[in-house]
């Protein structure tokens, strides 16, 4: 296919890995026409992201996920690949390659990417039938099969690499030890008091620590059966994982009589010393007496070995600033620089807080940051990473630095740096949306193709921020870089919907000052552009309507979410969930011998627990709902609302009637409160629970309205949510009685559906509004707390019907359920 | 455009009161539910009852103007031409529908 014109050189890479495959990709995008290009590689698999493999090892990712370059792709790019057959040979006179089959080809140019092996201590045993390295795809079927068959691994090895390792091996459900040379962790990026850090949370998470473990011998005859050390301790194992390490390969550089010496000699152009024909890149190389292990420097040597294989002579190679993350999902590590004061004219600065597990330092150098550990909160360490790199004199902010950047950039006043620097300095590739996994340059190119202008349109295009919204700042900043001063970040409250200019705060105010009471004159006097709203104005303006207006306004039913019409969860294959209440999580005999009926009679496909301690029934035809509501109504049981922005669940735990630890009777207090709060219809849903004693078995600490029982009374806390983002609730007092809390309860929960907006949970209104605030509605002001919960009882008397009972009674309410059937 | 659907006779399913202003009612038919919708002019419209995204209930969700936003994933179908609101992309299968004397009328395939 490929006519070869004289005009074009032959490159041969050996090596099949992220560098090598980097450096072509970078060449081709430079000159696209110099080479044809072979590669060799000792693997039988494309290009893989190496780094990745120990999310697959966690089960976060796919074998397929992680590959880099398809098959596909070295056609399209007219490269041959020759993988599954490791070059062995170079003659350098002749300039040809060998493979171990026998393939012999010549060059023009060789470029060398041989990457590095696994450090192999000489310990007895190593090489046994369980023992293996954490370096490629075959170990990583090696762990995966051990996790499947055995149960007990050790690794070796407390560094990044071994820390992922064994990490992985517990996600996969392996009892893990790990055995470290070292008194701490990851001794190379992190100090002492980040090292334990991590090992505390490691060891929380059920990971067994050896620190001081010097391995004297792995024992076993036929397979691996554990490991010795030095200091006799004995520790079983069917699986060992040696991950102290890795150096550079360089047997055939050596072989080559290229200069060795811990890696493979190159100058700055990435040139070998011997051979100005020969390159070689990533961590088989050594530049100015320095190897590589992490992945920045070696994008940049493929960047300037791509620039001088193109011809660009002048392209010279300097080591980037380095930093460190470690990939164990939930715990932040980040590590750049220097990890501690080299001499007494350095400054440390550290900054802990032991109950968060916080932990920063900061080695300064004449008012610059040469170092930085943190631990914990690392939100902050790209930041503090660019100003090393940059070196930025910090003098000006040098007492909250510490602290983070929103306050010493806040410290600074008008001086404070670009908040859209940190997204500016992210690669193109760099994922920003990990929902959608959407990635910085497909957003920019978005914007700029599509003259996208707004957040709304680029969630739109691209789905970036369009799930759980956490990436929201990061797009608005790539909006800013984007657009300039075109972009204006909506100043205030944003506009309820693309229907009117008015955010909610200003249509509520509208409704109560000017007693608006229907959705049709909201929109004519608050001029809706479009005449009927949308799906997303209309259930908001219904809900502040029948919040303002109890007992007056008629719900208006098509300005439901289909949930909420329908009083039954839509699922995605169109049929619904069926929800009963259950008074505090207390159900009988009676009810589940109906439930057990109701799922056998409509052949329910599935039967759930609930997480708010009740019974999900999935996958019931909507005509058959008004049925399945009459025989549940019949053994007693209502409408659960588990569809609704409205008042879910009262979770209790057993309390003082069953339970030794129990001081209060939690149980009874949750029925009370779920009495006196269901079919209460709210901003978004809303989730109580009760703990009889605080060791808060029913996780009211997460709940929006959450009680915990003492000795002398009841802890009152508000605004926690389990979801996406965990929150705990703020505390609000502690009352004395059961009928305190019932009024504390009612009117918190009336000033949250009085002056939260639309789908805005109570914990992101409480951040909204402070607690401060919150306190001195409900706690300070005695009499304000009691008009509250007046208020709260009125409305409640028009929302306590079940509303399957309605439907499930026939006449009109029932008719939405039918289908229609045409006249034959 | 999907063209309509080609068929024989027409079929009266109802009244025109049957169905709720800004709502729908689901019709079953031999090609699968029907979506008859209502808007609030009394203008009626009716489509198969499947998002071409998902293939929600369309039937079920909340219609403004002479467009609905399906409950699955809030996809906007203009109910006049069948077609998805931009950047969305897709179209809905339409059903011929008339209304004699306060009768809805489909034209379903015989």
């Amino acid at each position: 296919m490929n006519m070869i014109s004289p005009q074009r050189q032959r490159l041969v890479v050996i090596g099949n890995g992220m560098a090598g495959m980097r450096t072509v990709e970078e060449l081709l995008k430079r000159a696209p026409q110099r080479y044809d290009i072979t590669v060799f590689g000792a693997e039988p698999h494309p290009n893989y992201d190496r780094i990745a493999l120990s999310s697959v090892l966690a089960g976060e990712k796919t074998l397929e996920q992680i590959v880099i370059n398809s098959r596909d792709w070295y056609a399209e790019n007219g490269i041959r690949l020759i993988a599954g057959d490791p070059a062995v040979a170079v003659d350098r006179a002749l300039k040809t390659v060998t493979s171990a089959s026998g393939v012999r080809l010549g060059y023009d140019k060789l470029l060398i990417a041989t990457g590095s092996k696994p450090l192999a201590p000489p310990i007895p045993g190593l090489g046994l039938p369980g023992t293996c390295a954490f370096r490629d795809i075959n170990d990583v079927e090696l762990m995966l099969e051990a996790a499947r068959n055995h149960r007990r691994a050790v690794v070796i090895g407390g560094g990044l690499l071994g820390l992922e390792a064994a990490w992985g091996l517990k996600r996969r459900g392996m009892g893990v030890a790990l055995v470290h040379l070292m008194p701490t962790l990851m001794e190379r990026q992190l100090d002492t008091h980040a090292g334990m850090l991590l090992q505390r949370d490691l060891d929380k998470r059920g990971i067994a620590f050896f620190t001081n473990g010097q391995t004297e011998q792995i024992t076993g005859a036929d397979r691996a059966t554990g490991v010795k050390l030095a200091d006799g301790r004995e520790i079983e194992a069917d699986l060992v994982v040696v991950a102290i390490g890795i150096r550079p390969n360089v047997d055939l550089a050596r072989a080559m009589d290229l200069e060795v010496n811990r890696g493979i000699v190159v100058d700055d152009g990435l040139r070998t010393s011997e051979d100005a024909d020969i390159f070689a890149v990533g961590e088989c190389i050594e530049h100015r007496g320095q190897v590589f292990g992490l992945v920045a420097p070696i994008w940049e040597q493929a960047k300037v070995c791509a620039a001088q294989l193109a011809g660009e002579e002048e392209a010279a190679y300097v080591t980037p600033a380095l930093s460190t993350r470690l990939k164990i999902t939930g715990i932040d590590v980040f590590s750049a620089g220097a990890l501690a004061a080299a001499d007494e004219a350095d400054e440390e600065i550290t900054f802990a807080d032991a109950a968060r597990g916080v932990y920063r330092k900061l080695v300064l150098r004449e008012s610059k940051i040469v170092g930085a550990v943190m631990y914990g909160d690392v939100a902050d360490g790209g930041w503090y990473f660019q100003m090393l790199r940059e070196g930025t004199d910090v003098a000006a902010m040098r007492d909250t630095l510490i602290l983070g950047r929103t306050v010493a950039t806040a410290a600074l006043g008008a001086a404070a740096p670009d908040p859209n620097a940190a997204v500016a300095a992210l690669p193109e590739t760099a994922e920003i949306c990990g929902c959608n996994g959407v990635c910085k340059g497909a957003i920019t190119r978005a914007i700029a193709e599509k003259g996208l202008t707004t957040l709304e349109a680029v969630r739109a295009h691209t789905k970036a921020s369009a799930s759980c919204g956490s990436c929201t700042p990061q797009v608005e900043s790539l909006l800013a870089l984007s657009l300039g001063d075109g972009f204006q970040k909506a100043a205030g409250e944003k506009p309820m919907c693309k229907c009117t200019a008015h955010g909610h705060d200003v249509v509520r105010k509208a409704i109560r000052e000017q007693e608006i009471k229907s959705i049709p004159e909201v929109m004519r006097r608050l001029d809706w552009k479009n005449p009927e709203g949308c799906g997303s104005c209309r259930p908001a303006l219904n809900f502040y309507l029948l919040c303002e207006w109890p007992g007056e306004y008629v719900d208006d039913a098509q300005s439901r979410f289909v949930n909420e019409r329908m009083h039954a969860n839509i699922q995605k294959d169109g049929t619904y969930s069926v929800v009963p209440r259950m008074w505090g999580g207390l159900t009988s005999a009676k009810e589940l011998r109906a439930i057990a009926d109701v799922a056998e009679k409509y052949n329910v496909r599935e039967v759930k627990v609930t997480g708010g301690q009740r019974i999900d029934l999935f996958g019931v035809k909507r005509e058959d709902l008004p049925a399945v509501w009459r025989d549940l109504n019949a053994a007693g049981m209502v409408s659960g609302h588990a569809y609704a922005k409205g008042l879910r669940t009262v979770k209790t735990c057993v309390g003082s009637t069953w339970c030794r630890f129990g001081t209060q009777d939690s149980t009874g207090m949750g029925v009370q409160l779920e009495k006196m709060t269901w079919g209460s219809w709210h901003p978004h849903k809303v989730k109580l629970a009760v703990s009889g004693c605080p060791r808060n078995c029913a996780e009211a600490t997460i709940k929006d309205f959450g009680v915990v029982a003492v000795d002398s009374g009841w802890e009152l806390s508000v605004g926690g949510n389990g979801g996406i983002h965990v929150r705990a609730t703020d505390k609000l007092c502690k009352v004395e009685t059961e009928a305190e809390v019932l009024e504390y309860c009612g009117a918190f929960l009336q000033l949250y559906r009085e002056e939260a907006r639309y789908l805005e949970r109570t914990a992101p209104w409480v951040e909204r509004v402070g607690i401060g605030y919150v306190k001195r509605r409900i706690v300070e002001d005695a009499e304000g707390r009691r008009a509250l919960h007046a208020k709260f009882l009125h409305s409640q008397q028009f929302m306590q019907d079940d509303p399957w009972a309605e439907r499930a009674a026939g006449g009109a309410v029932a008719e939405p359920f039918k289908t229609l059937v045409p006249a034959e | 455009m999907d063209g309509m659907v080609v068929t024989g006779h027409w079929t009266e399913i109802g009244q025109v009161v049957d169905i709720p202003r800004q709502g729908a009612r689901v019709v079953a038919s031999r090609i699968g539910d029907i979506a008859v919708f209502r808007a609030l002019d009394d203008t009626v419209f009716a489509t198969l009852d499947r998002c071409p995204h998902k293939g929600g209930p369309l039937s079920q969700g909340i219609v403004h103007g002479h467009a609905v936003t399906c409950p699955l994933h809030s996809w906007v179908i203009d109910l006049q031409s069948g077609e998805a609101a931009a950047p969305d992309m897709g179209c809905v299968k339409r059903i011929p529908v008339r209304v004699e004397d306060g009768r809805i009328l489909l034209s379903l395939p015989a």
